[in-house]
């Protein structure tokens, strides 16, 4: 399978790309790329530093055009709802849309008030409910166990492991469909870091995962499915065991024996 | 290896150089570092002139007394009360009329409109341009503008031309004050908003936040320390100057309390001009100046640091319980 016409994999896709490109001031970031994200599993988005990746994350969920001069060209559907296009309001695609960035960023709030933000500003008002989807969210993270005596506590004072964790259950929070992920891991320790794969595999079972790594190992644990990104462009993807055992393209065979990148 | 005999030399030649620039470089450093001190020790000791002057003067006549009571017998006795209660006043109203506009100013400005634009071009060189007109000039634009537009026009459609708001008061003073406040707020809070971590907006807006709920949600409080710290800024500028309130409001004296927005006030810095200036007994009225003015002093003092404490305070609060 290649980037040429969309890659087809067996069950129904959740997130359909067509000649999703980005422009910066112009100039070409990433694209024209077409691929189908399948619902419920993990996909990973490797390649060297620069290749488009990140980017090509954020244009998932419309974060790009909060950059000036931030250009998108090409189509994304979810569940066949088209994400680009006159009248469809950014806000209600990143409801249905989450994301976990590189760096934790919790609000300097309270751990609770951090989980319950986006319920907050989506119109939430029910002090019981709002407490019930807190919970739960920090459970799915893995986090309820450590911070349940503290829910009050500013979310600052929380570790980095833990306060990615913290950004991870904000996210949940909604009940997004997909999350796109950021490196979440690459400014973690080990340990930390096997905290979120584990959490990572967990969560595949009710949400659509998207996950940036610059780390093929990682891919390689977390990952159903990958997309090998160079030079701006999808080289190749498919299932994760076929990338990683025998690629269809040399380049991406160089990158992942480590030959460059 | 041997070198040749010129490479010697010239390496000779070279060391000879270096040291020379070494020691001129260290002659530089030891007149810099005099004169430095000399500049230094200058403005500390204008500030202790000032100081000393002030405190040997005016503690002396600085009593709860000085604090609680109305000036009597042609300012020659009593306190400065109405001065502080018609400053509070002012500066309440001032803060309430230019707060907010300045902090919308600066949020439309950072947040909403592109950077780019021409009329945003405008408004930031407009708000520059505000920062540097002397004060006596919004003096003019105030009596100009609120006193002989504004309340001369209110007076003809509300009190069928009675004289009410057709004259300086409290509401024109405070007015022309926030004006010239402006410029302090609307700086003070871009810079706050400025430095609220990209990473915090876009954690907001990737929960399905929409631009609004970001600012009000995120960004202001986190730049609350900085608009804050602006507004004590605001005020204590607003405190001290005398220009701006000269036609628009300020009293030589006044018997009573204001009481309404249309009612003139007097200000410790008004004061302090007419008791400089304009007092028939200068001797007598001396030590009240003085005291005066160690009000204005102290007050706009304890307002910096007011506005330091808060700054720091609030920043700990908002960069980590752990730090």
């Amino acid at each position: 399978m290649s980037a040429n016409g969309a890659a087809k994999v067996e069950p129904a896709p959740k997130l359909i790309v067509r000649d999703l490109a980005v422009f910066y001031d112009g100039k070409k970031a990433v694209g024209p790329v077409s691929l189908d994200i399948v619902g419920q599993h993990v996909t990973a988005l490797i390649g060297p530093s620069g290749c488009g990746k990140s980017t090509f994350l954020r244009s998932l969920n419309r974060m790009n055009e909060l950059i000036a001069g931030c250009r998108v060209e090409g189509t994304v559907r979810l569940d066949g709802d088209p994400i680009y296009g006159p009248g469809i309001d950014p806000v209600a695609v990143r409801r249905r849309i989450g994301m976990v960035f590189q760096r934790s960023n919790p609000f300097p709030k309270s751990i609770q008030e951090n989980v319950a933000y986006g319920l907050r500003i989506g119109g939430v008002k029910d002090a019981h409910e709002i407490a019930g989807r807190v919970e739960l969210a920090l459970t799915q993270a893995a986090l309820w166990e450590e911070v349940r005596d503290r829910l009050n506590d500013s979310a600052l004072g929380l570790s980095g492991g833990q306060q990615q964790r913290l950004c991870i259950a904000r996210a949940l929070a909604v009940e997004p469909e997909v999350l796109l992920m950021d490196e979440p891991a690459s400014a973690l320790d080990p340990i930390a870091t096997a905290h979120i794969e584990e959490l990572i595999n967990e969560l595949s079972a009710n949400y659509t995962v998207v996950i940036v790594t610059h780390n093929m190992q990682q891919a390689a644990r977390v990952a159903d499915y990958t997309a090998f990104f160079y030079l701006g462009e999808l080289v190749e993807f498919d299932r994760t065991d076929v990338i990683f055992t025998k690629p269809s393209n040399s380049r991406t065979e160089d990158y992942i024996t480590g030959r460059f990148g | 290896m041997t070198a040749a005999p010129g490479a010697v030399r010239d390496r000779a030649a070279l060391a000879q150089t270096t040291a020379s620039r070494t020691r001129r470089n260290s002659v530089a450093d030891s007149v810099m570092a005099v004169a430095s001190g000399a500049a230094l020790l200058i403005v500390l000791s204008i500030l202790a002139v000032i100081l000393f002057d002030v405190i040997r003067n005016g503690l002396p006549r600085l009593t709860i007394g000085f604090l609680s009571e109305a000036p009597r017998n042609g300012m020659t006795e009593g306190g400065i009360f109405p001065a502080i209660i018609g400053m509070l006043e002012m500066v309440i109203l001032m803060t309430l009329a230019g707060v907010p506009v300045g902090v919308a100013t600066a949020i439309y400005l950072h947040e909403y409109a592109s950077p780019v634009s021409p009329v945003t071009r405008a408004i930031r060189i407009a708000v520059a341009n505000l920062a540097g007109v002397p004060s006596i000039v919004f003096g003019l634009f105030g009596l100009g503008f609120f006193v002989q537009f504004l309340g001369a026009g209110i007076d003809k459609v509300f009190f069928h031309g009675e004289k009410v708001f057709g004259q300086p008061a409290l509401i024109w003073a405070a007015l022309t004050m926030a004006v010239l406040t402006l410029p302090v707020v609307i700086v003070a809070t871009e810079e706050a908003l400025r430095a609220v971590p990209r990473e915090l907006r876009e954690a907001s807006l990737a929960l399905g936040a929409t631009r609004f709920q970001t600012v009000l949600h995120v960004a202001v409080p986190q730049a609350s320390p900085g608009i804050l710290t602006g507004t004590i800024l605001a005020v204590s500028r607003g405190a001290g100057e005398v220009a701006p309130i000269l036609f628009t409001g300020a009293a030589y004296f006044l018997p009573q309390l204001p009481k309404h927005l249309s009612s003139q006030f007097m200000s410790p810095s008004y004061h302090v001009y007419v008791l400089s200036t304009q007092s028939p007994d200068v001797d007598a009225t001396q030590p009240i100046l003085y005291a005066t003015v160690l009000v204005l002093l102290l007050l706009t003092f304890a307002l910096n640091v007011a506005a330091v404490v808060v700054r720091s305070r609030m920043r700990r609060r908002y960069t980590g319980a752990t730090a």
